[in-house]
Parts: C-alpha cells; structure tokens; sequence
C-alpha cells in the first residue's frame, strides 16, 4: 500500500485547491473570512434574533408535521380528562395531541413560543442599540427601515401563531383583530369579510393563516433578514470611537476564526436559554383555555407581551365615538387600534429622515456617538419606552390591579395620566443626566480625576486633590478634545491599555505578598 | 222549569264551596296552632336545635348586629337584611373570614376566620329561623363524586371565567373590587359561593345551574386548580397568561443572555 505524503494541513490546502478550482470560492470566502467585527458587547444583540429565528423554523417545521389547521367539528377523547367529550375544532384538538401525546411535543410548542418571546424582546433591544447611538445614519438608513419592516413581519407572524391553536385565547386575539379591522372607515366591515370570508368566526380563517404563518410570512421573514445581514456586510459595521478608529476603518475580530467560534457558542447559549426556560416555566396552557367559543371570555386575556401596548392604549383610550347621521360611525377603537399601529410603523421609519432634515447632518457616520451626546435623540427615545412601558402595562392592567390590590378604575386612570405626563417627565429628566454626564466627562479632561485624597490647606479650606490627564496650563487646567468615548473616572483606568485584573463578576485579582509583608511590619509597630 | 233547576243546583253548588272552604280553614288552623313554632315554648323546652338558634343570636348580637340590625333586618348604609339569605351565605361569609367584616371597603376581602366552623353554623342556623333561605345539600360528597369533569369545564368557562380566569387565578373587577382566586377552597366553599353570590358574584340558583350542574363545576375547579400537575413547567408564572410571560422573557432570558454578551465579548 502507498503511504499518503504530507500533512493534514496540506491534505486541506489540496482539497481546498479542487474546491476552487472547481466552485471559484476562494475570493468570496475571503472576504467573508475577513470580515471585522467590533467586540462590544452591543454588537451581539441583534444575533439573538437571528438564532432564536433559526430556532424557530426548525421547531415550528416540527410542530407543522403534528397540527391541522382544520375547522372541522370533532368530540375530544384524548388524554386531558377535563376536556373529554367536549366539542372542539380539529385544529384546537391536534394542539392538545401535539401538546400531550406527541412525544416532546410540548416542549418544543413551549421552545417555540419562548423562542418568539425572545425573537420579538431581541429585536426591541437591538433596535434600541441601534437608536440610541446613532447607527442607523447615513448610509445605513435603509438597513433601519427593513428592521422596523422585520419587527412588524414577527409582529403579526406572532399573531397569527397565536391564533392557530383555536383554543379560547387566540379566538379572542382574534375576535378584537375583527373589531379593530372593522373600525377602518369604509372598508372596515368589508375588510374583516374578506379575512374571516364571511362573518367572523367562519371556518376558513384558521387555514388561511395556517398558509401565512408557516409559509408566506416565514419566505418574507428569511428573505429580509438575510438583505439586513448582507447590508452589514456591504456596509460594514458600524463602531465605537476610540484609539485608532476612524470613520474610515473597522478594528475588531476577523470573522474566521475568532468570530465565528464565539458566535458558535453564542448561539448554542441562545438555544440553551430557550431550552430551559421551555423546560421550566409553562407557557399558553391552551388546555385550560379550552376550545374557542364566541359566548366564552376570560379575564386576564391578554396578547403576547409585544402587542400588549396597543391592548393598553385600546384600554386606555376614552370611548369617543364619532358620528355623522344618519350611518357614519367611527368607533373610538379606531384611534388607538388602527391609527396608533399606523403611527407605530410610520414614525420609526421614518425617523431617520426627519432627524436628517431637523439637524442638517448630511455626512456619512461609521463611528457611533454615546447616547449622552446627543441628548435630544436619546431623551426621545426614552419618551417612546416610556410611552411604551406605560401601555404595556395598562394592557395587563387587569392582572396589575388584582394582584397588587389597586383598584382597576384607578389604573386605569393612572394610565390615562401616565400616558400623557411620564413621557413628557422622562425627556426633561433624560436631557438632564445627558448633559449631567457630559459635563462629568468634560469636568474630568479640564481637572482631572478625583483621587480621594483630601487636603487642608494652611488656611482652613478644605480640598480633594485631582490628578490631571496630562500637563496643565497656568490655570490648572488641561487641554484635552472629548474624543466620542468612555472618559476615565478612577485612577486605576488611566492609560491606553484595559484593565490588567481578570474575572468577570467580580475581580480576581491577587494582592502581592510584598504589600503583605510591609502590611504586617507596619502593623507590628515597625516603623 | 229549566230555568229554576239550574239556580236550584247553583245554590247547592255555592254551599258546598262555603262548607269545603270552612272544612279547609278549620283544618289549616288546627294544624296550624298544633305545629305553628312558639318561641315561648321553645324556650321552655330547650331542645338541640333550638339552643344552636340561641347562641347563634348570642354571637349575632355581639358580633354582627353593628351592621345587619336587630333581627338581621339590615341598617341603610352599613349592612343588607340577612332575612332570608339562608345558612349557606353565613356560613360561606364566616367561614371564610369575609364576615365580620373590619372595615367598609369595595369588598370584604377573605381573611383568617373569626369564628369556628360550629359557631358559624349556629349563626347559620339563627338567620335561617329568622327567614329561611338557601342551604348546601347533605350530599354534596356524592354529586361531586360522580360529577362530569368535562361538563363542569363548559360550564366554568361560559359561567365563571370571565371573572375568575380560564385558570382560576381570579381577576379584578371594577372599583376595587375583584373575583378572588379559586386555589385551595373546599368544595362547600365554591357550592355555597354559586348558590348565595357573595360579595359581587352574582347567584346561580338551582334554576340556573341544577345542583348536579354546580358539582360539575366544583370537580373541574378542583381538579385544574388544585390536583393539575400543571404539563409543562416547573414553574406556571401564576397561570396568569401573556402578561407574566412578557416579564418572564424580559427578566429571565433577555437578562441572562445580554449577560452572556457582556462575557463573550469581554473575552477577547
């Protein structure tokens, strides 16, 4: 037998050889292998929707293989005793198969629902990121815009997951989607026809969304994100100012092979998350919901938490209707439902243009700017969370004022107040810590930083001694440019290299024994 | 001829309605003054039930007469008239601390309960002779017993989830007031609650719900509230739906994975 010559590395080399030669991969990859990321740990947010999105095709094709989006009347005789014998949709009884006789099924319809929880809570915060420090500037606007589009997509394949399993809660979801169609001037009542054919419930709106949740919005939702992802990768990433980077340059990992080992990890951390917490907390019980019913609501039904605030601003919003005799009616649910949600998709799209027109900032922007330094954004975009944590809540109000013994009447009240005033509070006291922590920085790069150390003078007064950041001039005072990033504030974060102590949570640092040793001789009365 | 004959036997036909007619009142008024309760006489006698109606109105006069009047008639503004309202609301209020109330409020909440399971029934059995009312069947073991799970879980969510949740975690109502959850009751409890409609519950007689019916439901709230092994978690987040889910997802999975950013790129 011939012994095979060379290495394994150049067995790789050699295959790799015929791959090029025959696919013409080698400059692709490349530049693919060489993409840099930055390694702040904001960077990493917008990958737990991606993973978590990944997750979600592979545990939805799963439970797509056990449940039959058919309206079908059937008398249930599976193994959850208390809804033995009683009438359900076809649909509604292969979710409890799916949840009590498949094996594994119920943990990954729980994977499933959590992973949405957590595709939908990773886009919000990546989103906030990207506002908060300006990344969505020229020439990255377009990017924003098919994220804003990405977040409205999961909104309603979210809906209408919600609403597939026919059981009382997703009938309800979407017994209110019914009303807030019908309110639409004109076209309402002929809307919702056209989407129940006919009155609601109907019979075909279950198989109708079926096609659109696992299908049509999945297709929409894979082909977006992967032009989001791809525009990063035209653009290139964004990044925080500091020592060496420019508007010009990207200084980070290489995506092969740092990178791509950490977002390995990464995303086997995401799925490990899901996976527990599908494992240990309950999520949409739909047995004890039971078969959906138009006589039958409960209380506490609430939507999935990121259409929650627009059930709070329905709560919220008095009952003014607007009549003109002898037919017209506007219901008051069209204010909040359908003009709310509109002003939801409209103004963060377009946000990026109007900040363009109102500062006259035309430039190109690669490096990131602190949300401290630019207050006026970042107070809005605390107003907005404000706005939104408010109609959140008033969306659970009824669980609030049970379980915290508040009268409903006053939370709802208080909603009404809050929704007006907080947000107006939150941007006056945001612009406030905003230039409270630029003065800070900028007090820092005058003075110097605090050592701690006080001082009595010859005449009483007394002083903390500060140490300056390079050579001050006759008034003490030093010339330094604010350079965009963190500024230091202790004494041990002075100097252009990072902190020299390991650990993670706390310091693990090791004090010398030398310091030990003159410790103990001064104690012992040495000196 | 004709004519005289029938006025003849019209007369015939009234006497005999007036002596049927004094023939029945005799008899109504014998029984009566035989059977009629005299409460001089009773006292006299001091048999078991009785004593129980006296130390009952003992306790109602010391710990209920404040609001609900001398003889459970009620005083405007304070307390309902009691008269009528039968052995099962007392019972149901008492026992499970609603009653004695501390304070006027949008509800008397539950509590810890002030008198034993024996004192309360002899304040049940006081109102009960002041106006009758309605009271919990002997056999109420048996019925839930053989009660239909499935029947009852139709039932509960058409008549009882609006207010106390598909899960019976209970809800708020208006004004402060809330359908409290439904964890850990016994079955008199839930039974005496659908027949009287304490608080803001309304009354299920038994001509909306039949006894047989009102079993059903209590074996469905027991068995979901208190013997599910709850499929599909360790924990339920309180069965309180999506609102506690959306805080789970925020304090539990977006918590430890924006810390597993911090440490992955901490690790460069």
């Amino acid at each position: 037998m011939k012994r095979r010559k060379g290495t394994s590395d150049s067995l790789l080399t050699k295959a790799g050889g015929e791959l090029d030669d025959r696919f013409k991969l080698a400059a692709p990859v490349r530049i693919l292998f060489n993409k840099v990321f930055p390694d702040h740990w904001s960077f990493l947010l917008g990958e737990i929707a991606l993973f978590s999105f990944i997750l979600l095709l592979l545990s939805g094709t799963f439970l797509a293989l056990f449940f039959e989006p058919s309206m079908v009347e059937v008398t249930y005789n599976g193994a959850y005793v208390p809804l033995q014998g009683i009438e359900m949709s076809r649909a509604y009884e292969s979710s409890l198969d799916l949840s009590f006789e498949v094996r594994g099924g119920l943990f990954m319809r729980q994977m499933h629902h959590w992973a949405t929880l957590l595709f939908m809570a990773s886009i919000l915060i990546h989103m906030l990121r990207i506002f908060f420090t300006g990344a969505f500037r020229a020439p990255r606007e377009t990017n924003w815009m098919i994220g804003i589009i990405l977040f409205w997509v999961g909104f309603f394949e979210g809906f209408f997951g919600y609403s597939l399993p026919d059981d009382g809660l997703s009938g309800t979801g979407l017994r209110i989607m019914e009303g807030m169609t019908a309110s639409v001037p004109f076209i309402g009542p002929w809307a919702s026809a056209a989407l129940f054919r006919g009155q609601f419930p109907g019979t075909d709106v279950i198989s109708m969304i079926y096609i659109i949740h696992v299908f049509i919005f999945p297709l929409i939702l894979l082909a977006l994100i992967t032009v989001h992802i791809g525009l990063v990768f035209a653009q290139k990433h964004t990044q925080w100012p500091g020592p060496g980077r420019t508007e010009h340059n990207v200084i980070g990992f290489r995506m092969f092979p740092n990178y791509v080992m950490k977002q390995v990890g990464f995303m086997l951390f995401i799925w490990g998350v899901i996976a527990a917490m599908a494992g240990l907390f309950q999520i949409n019980p739909i047995w004890l919901f039971g078969p959906y019913e138009v006589s039958v609501v409960s209380s506490a039904s609430q939507p999935d938490f990121y259409v929650m605030y627009l059930d709070g601003l329905i709560r919220l919003f008095p009952a003014w209707e607007f009549r003109i005799p002898p037919y017209f009616t506007l219901p008051a649910v069209f204010w909040p439902a359908i003009a709310g949600m509109g002003l939801s998709v409209l103004l963060p799209l377009v946000y990026p243009a109007l900040e363009r027109r109102f500062t006259k900032d035309r430039a190109h922007h690669n490096l990131l700017q602190r949300p401290r330094d630019n207050p006026g954004r970042t107070s809005l975009g605390v107003m907005v969370v404000v706005f939104w944590v408010v109609g959140a809540v008033s969306g659970g109000n009824d669980v609030f004022a049970e379980k915290f013994d508040i009268s409903l009447n006053a939370m709802t009240w208080a909603g009404r107040i809050g929704i007006v005033v907080l947000p107006i509070i939150a941007y006056y006291v945001t612009y406030r810590i905003c230039l409270g922590l630029q003065q800070h920085d900028r007090e820092v790069l005058a003075h110097g930083l605090e050592t701690g150390i006080l001082m009595r003078d010859p005449n009483g007064r007394f002083y903390e001694v500060h140490q300056p950041l390079a050579e001050p001039d006759e008034h003490g005072h030093t010339q330094i440019e604010y350079n965009g990033w963190v500024v230091p504030k202790k004494m041990n974060r002075v100097g252009a290299l990072p902190p020299t102590d390991r650990g993670f949570f706390k310091s693990i640092e090791e004090p010398s024994d030398n310091g030990g040793a003159a410790r103990d001789e001064i104690e012992s009365g040495k000196h | 001829m004709a004519a005289s004959a029938k006025r003849r036997r019209g007369w015939r036909k009234r006497l005999g309605a007036l002596a049927r007619f004094t023939g029945a009142l005799v008899i109504v008024g014998g029984l009566y003054s035989v059977f009629s309760p005299s409460l001089y006489a009773q006292e006299a006698e001091d048999n078991a039930i009785d004593s129980e109606v006296v130390k009952g109105q003992e306790l109602y006069d010391t710990s209920c007469i404040s609001c609900h009047g001398d003889d459970g008639e009620g005083i405007e503004g304070r307390g309902p008239s009691l008269i009528g309202v039968g052995s099962a609301a007392v019972e149901f209020q008492v026992n499970t601390g609603r009653m004695p109330m501390a304070a006027q409020g949008a509800q008397a909440p539950d509590n810890y309960p002030q008198f034993t399971e024996e004192e309360a029934a002899w304040i049940g059995a006081y109102i009960e002779y002041l106006g009758g009312g309605a009271s919990v069947p002997d056999d109420l073991a048996a019925l839930v017993e053989h009660a239909d799970v499935g029947e009852g879980g139709d039932l509960y969510r058409v008549n009882c989830s609006s207010c106390h949740g598909y899960a019976g975690g209970g809800g708020a109502l208006s004004s402060g007031a809330e359908a409290p959850a439904l964890e850990g009751v016994s079955d008199e409890e839930i039974y005496q609650a659908m027949l009287t409609g304490p608080q803001n519950m309304p009354v299920f007689a038994d001509n909306e719900l039949t006894p047989e019916q009102k079993a059903d439901i209590i074996a469905y709230v027991q068995y979901v509230v208190n013997d599910d092994k709850d499929p599909g978690g360790v924990f339920t987040l309180g069965r309180y739906g999506p609102s506690t889910e959306g805080l789970a997802i925020f304090l539990v999975g977006m918590t430890a994975l924006l810390l597993t950013t911090l440490w992955i790129a901490g690790k460069s």
